[in-house]
């Protein structure tokens, strides 16, 4: 495994959308992210793609800080693509209630239907990835608590996430060091070993990392209620901003987005779909 | 004193749920406000548990029976709960990577204000301000990775300080800090109570350190009783501190062993206040008496680093340059400031971590392409933290792991795992799991663990953190017995007395690079030294000084000399 | 009942940084099977022990947060309607929290076997039922797929949490001490 990877590559730039406070970014995310997700319009989707990209964009995100993620992505986009088609080519048939087959592989026919809906699946999958990466990328990993409990999240649950985004590097570090130490002890890492011996040696990295952390839970829970957290029902943030005009801005052309997406289904496609064959 | 105390035991005993036998024992104790008080004890004597009774963890988190009564302001505290007494008396504790929540300085400051539903604006404001009395205002949006240990210290003091309470309670606030950040923050805390007056109780093992400015009183905890209350004049002149296997300071064993007796008029307490007028004489007389002999080490080289270079991220450098030669049976300390790179250098050795540039050599040879586990058949390291070794949950199979994976006989290992067992003070807990250990007994099991496998070369990152005198000389001089066996040592540590006692070599690191290399009492008498690594000139320094002897080097190398005449015979 | 549900604060830091461990595992530490192209997630086995120490609010969360965050790390956003089948798998193995011994120092023959009932019962609801049902009602993947997808990971998942769960409690046990039980000799 990597030692060095770092947690997120959190760019400090000072764009408009690094400026909205971090409960707006989360609302954003939320209702566009819940808008794709929602609907099977192509045109929809294609729109909302353009949109976030041209937001990734202004957020002045590098293309190397996303390409690991885009490989990733693409390997995931294309097994479904394949494996879907072959364990159902009439989906799209089914989905859409026509069949314009153009062609035929190994007695399995194609049909523009199936191919019409595995590339708005496509993309509706990637659709969410841009979004996703701009929240991620401009959100300061402090703010991300306070906005969690912002939008109504038990503040226990937020402060949860809070932990990990903390102890993730200390985990990751004792991990690897454990992981040497136990080397060192005289164990066999190497692949060449057995399947029930690797099986059995990454026990014995995870066992010490798991009791370390319970010592490290004890400790830090002493610490934490020696310090009052949890004595009240509610509590205050160091890093919640107020939010401002911009902010209201983003929040409404974000509801008003997801309004359209409902609409469009409501009113010109009468389903979630969007149907050409028709 | 007419003020009613602030804190009063009265005939308080403790039990822990799991142990047979109470922890602490009829404590009587009253503390008035704005006073200082240092507790001192051998490990496992019972401090971190008065000091848990007193912050409420007990029993709100560890369970046990107690009895008898203690009061805080005049109320009893099992009427209180945690919340109450978090009100009251404020608690750093040993572990600052534990205490340290917050994602950056700033937010782990306003913690306990963020709990206290403090207004955001209000907060800043406040955070603002303490910062800036521990000196951290420029870093509060530093995470606690880019932090030294020290810069961590003062967070979490920032971060008590911020509520307010008339109590602050320190459990081994020293330990794992460099000499100076050592220093600076016993300044710290100080400070604080000079301006604020606010009741301060310090758990420490580090007396000689705690003492270098004042305290009013000091009790002394040995299995759970209260055995002396004194001011330190008094404590250091009695023979409190040898009787319960505490280290006295380093300039009353000289004075000792010049033959003087040290009584409180003196004012031995702190090397400060000393009054040498009696004692100078009889110093100057000793110091011509004792022979210098080091027998200088002329054995092959065992192992050593050409022009190392290392970084962990490939942008900061951690180690520059470095170079070094160790002979075979040398017995060398690696010391330098929090962060200096000492840890990183063992994890090189071992082949942990590959460097970047230059070679290391074992008897001359490149091993480069030796691996980890080859490595570890010539050179153990005990590692700095004892949970990242800890892989078993009982004791003895955790010694014994590593013979096991040497496929060494069943019988074979018992045997030998008893017998480190011995030399580590834990033949007593053979059958216990290791979760019921306290810090310093878990970190002897990792020694243990690696003094089972013989190897020929031993590395120990800071061996004796936590560890209390008597534990420390027992571990200390089967070391030096393995030593003379032919075994080479390396010790990295924190502890100046360590390096001068028992390594003849140290080499000092600062900011990546090696800036000495030389005899341990040469390394502690050089200012330009002491300050780029951060360490402390020690008190014997001082103590020539007082005396009126001017070579202060060549008398801290008579004392050690001395010293170890004394544990030869 | 009610105290299945409570939370203190070190429920919140097992969350916390159980979620941490469950990230790099999820991330990492994955046993390659012997079905080529598979592996068992040791992830699972985690979330199921911190739950079973913690209760289920600890153990949906940790699987919520700790699969939610690897997703976005690796892909740049989470893929909802797994990381929601994960938390469902993590709260149903908090059912296990206080139906055994385990605290008291006793994992054995009926702790064993109500442990792994309890998390066959979780991992078949959030693979086989949860995380296809999902799949179908946002992205309308076919059913064959989703469920025959759903299938294979309850059954690795349910190997997986079986073996390093039911060991990772079994050497917990070992470490707690009974009332009374430690005196030096
Ligand atoms: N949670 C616990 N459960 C049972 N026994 C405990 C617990 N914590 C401490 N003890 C026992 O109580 C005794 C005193 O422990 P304590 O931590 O107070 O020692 P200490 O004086 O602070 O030692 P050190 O200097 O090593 O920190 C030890 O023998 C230890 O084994
Ligand atoms: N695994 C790691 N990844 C990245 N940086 C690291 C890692 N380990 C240590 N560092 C950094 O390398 C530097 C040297 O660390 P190292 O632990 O060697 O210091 P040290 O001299 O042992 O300090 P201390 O006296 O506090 O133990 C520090 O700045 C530390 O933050
Ligand atoms: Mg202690
Ligand atoms: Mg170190």
């Amino acid at each position: 495994m990597n030692a060095k990877l770092k947690l997120f590559s959190y760019n400090m730039a000072d764009t408009f959308i690094h400026r909205l406070s971090g409960v707006t970014k989360l609302v954003c995310f939320l209702l566009l992210t819940f808008a794709v997700m929602f609907s099977y319009d192509i045109r929809v989707i294609l729109g909302m793609m353009v949109l976030s990209i041209i937001l990734m964009r202004m957020a002045q995100i590098r293309f190397s800080q996303i390409r690991l993620m885009l490989v990733y992505v693409l390997i995931f986009l294309l097994t479904n693509a394949i494996i879907s088609f072959f364990f159902s080519p009439e989906q799209g048939v089914k989905i859409y209630g026509t069949k314009h087959a153009f062609a035929e592989v190994w007695g399995i026919s194609l049909t523009w239907e199936q191919v019409f809906y595995q590339v708005t699946k496509f993309f509706k999958y990637a659709s969410v990835v841009p979004l996703g990466m701009i929240f991620l990328l401009t959100t300061n990993p402090s703010e991300f608590a306070s906005s969690l409990n912002g939008v109504g999240v038990n503040y226990k649950a937020a402060y949860a996430v809070a932990l990990t985004l903390r102890y993730f590097p200390d985990v990751q570090r004792d991990y690897h060091d454990i992981y040497l130490a136990q080397q060192a002890r005289g164990l066999e890492l190497s692949s060449k070993a057995k399947f029930f011996d690797r099986f059995k040696n990454s026990l014995l990295i995870v066992i010490p990392l798991i009791f370390s952390t319970l010592d490290r839970i004890e400790v830090i829970s002493n610490a934490m209620d020696l310090r009052g957290f949890s004595k009240s029902k509610t509590r205050t943030w160091y890093t919640s901003r107020k939010l401002s005009r911009q902010d209201v801005l983003a929040l409404v052309v974000s509801a008003v987005l997801l309004l359209f997406t409902v609409a469009v289904s409501v009113f010109i496609n009468r389903s979630r779909f969007y149907n050409p064959f028709i | 004193m007419s003020e009613p105390a602030i804190i009063e035991f009265d005939h308080f005993t403790f039990q822990y749920y799991s142990q047979a036998e109470p922890t602490l024992h009829d404590i009587n104790l009253k503390i008035y406000p704005g006073e200082k008080i240092l507790i001192v004890g051998p490990s496992g004597s019972g401090k971190s548990t008065l000091g848990h009774c007193l912050n409420g963890l007990i029993p709100f988190a560890y369970r046990g029976e107690i009895q008898g009564s203690l009061k805080i302001q005049g109320l009893e505290t099992r009427d209180l709960d945690i919340f109450k007494l978090s009100k009251v008396v404020g608690t750093v504790l040993q572990d600052s990577d534990g205490q340290f929540v917050g994602l950056t300085v700033g937010e782990d400051i306003a913690f306990a204000l963020e709990n206290d539903n403090v207004p955001t604006a209000q907060m800043r404001e406040r955070v603002a301000k303490v910062a800036q009395m521990v000196d951290m205002d420029s870093l509060l949006s530093s995470s606690p990775f880019e932090l030294s240990g020290g810069q961590k210290q003062r967070t979490s003091l920032a971060g008590v300080m911020i509520d307010d309470v008339d109590i602050l309670l320190f459990d081994e606030p020293l330990a794992n800090l460099d000499p100076a950040t050592g220093k600076t923050a016993i300044e710290i805390i100080d400070d604080i109570h000079k301006r604020s007056h606010k009741t301060i109780l310090i758990i420490e093992h580090r007396l000689e350190d705690v003492l270098h400015r004042g305290v009013d009183r000091v009790i002394v905890i040995n299995d759970g009783h209260i055995i002396a209350d004194l001011n330190a004049h008094e404590l250091v002149s009695s023979a409190v501190l040898v009787d319960n296997g505490i280290r006295e300071p380093l300039y009353v064993t000289a004075l000792k062993y010049a033959g003087v007796k040290v009584t409180s008029e003196m004012k031995p307490g702190h090397i400060t206040t000393l009054s040498t007028e009696l004692s100078g004489h009889a110093l100057q007389l000793w110091h011509e008496k004792v022979k210098t002999a080091a027998p200088e080490n002329r054995n092959p080289s065992v192992l050593a680093m050409e022009n190392v270079s290392f970084s962990y991220d490939g942008k900061r450098p951690v180690l520059q340059e470095i170079n070094f030669d160790i002979r075979e049976g040398e017995m060398v300390s690696v010391v330098g400031k929090n962060g200096a790179g000492k840890s990183t250098l063992s994890k090189l050795l071992c082949g942990f971590e590959k460097e970047d540039r230059g070679r290391i050599l074992y008897r001359g040879e490149d091993i480069r392409d030796k691996s980890i586990k080859e490595r570890a058949e010539i050179i153990g390291l005990v590692m700095q933290n004892p949970n990242q070794m800890i892989s078993k949950p009982m004791i003895f199979d955790e010694v014994a792991l590593g013979l096991r994976m040497r496929q060494v006989p069943e019988e074979q290992i018992a045997e030998r795992v008893d017998k480190v067992l011995k030399v580590c003070g834990l033949a007593p807990f053979k059958s216990w799991p290791i979760s019921a250990l306290s810090y310093g007994q878990k970190k002897r099991v990792t020694i243990a663990s690696i003094l089972v496998l013989d190897p020929k070369i031993l590395i120990l990152d800071e061996p004796t953190a936590g560890q209390d005198f008597r534990h420390y000389t027992e571990i200390m001089e089967f070391l030096v017995e393995i030593n003379r066996m032919g075994v080479t040592v390396i010790l990295i540590t924190h502890d100046m007395h360590l390096m001068l006692e028992y390594t003849p070599r140290a080499i000092v690191l600062a900011g990546g690079r090696k800036i000495a290399d030389t005899a341990a009492s040469v390394v502690l008498t050089d200012a330009e030294v002491i300050r780029e690594a951060n360490l402390k000139e020690t008190s014997l320094f001082a103590l020539a000084q007082l005396a009126g002897i001017p070579e202060g080097t060549r008398f801290v190398q008579g004392f050690i000399d001395y010293e170890r005449g004394l544990k030869n015979r | 009942m009610k105290d299945l549900f409570k939370v203190n604060t070190k429920t919140i830091v097992a969350t916390g940084l159980g979620a941490a461990i469950f990230t790099l595992l999820f991330m990492f530490v994955k046993v390659p099977s012997p079905v080529p192209e598979t592996s068992f997630q040791t992830a699972y086995g985690v979330s199921a022990f911190f739950a079973t120490l913690f209760g289920p609010i600890a153990g949906a969360l940790i699987a919520f947060i700790g699969h939610a965050l690897s997703d976005a790390i690796q892909y740049g956003t989470p893929w909802w309607s797994w990381v929601i089948a994960s938390g469902v798998s993590g709260f149903i193995f908090g059912l296990a929290f206080k139906r055994t011994k385990v605290e008291e120092g006793e994992f054995k023959g009926k702790d064993i076997l109500t442990f792994n009932i309890i998390q066959i019962i979780g991992n078949a609801i959030a693979w086989v039922v949860v995380a296809p049902l999902l799949d179908i009602i946002i992205y309308q993947e076919p059913a064959s797929l989703v469920f025959t997808q759903g299938i294979t990971a309850a059954i690795m998942n349910i190997v997986s949490t079986g073996v390093i769960g039911t060991l990772l409690l079994i050497a917990y046990a070992a470490t707690r001490t009974k009332k009374g039980s430690l005196s030096k000799g």
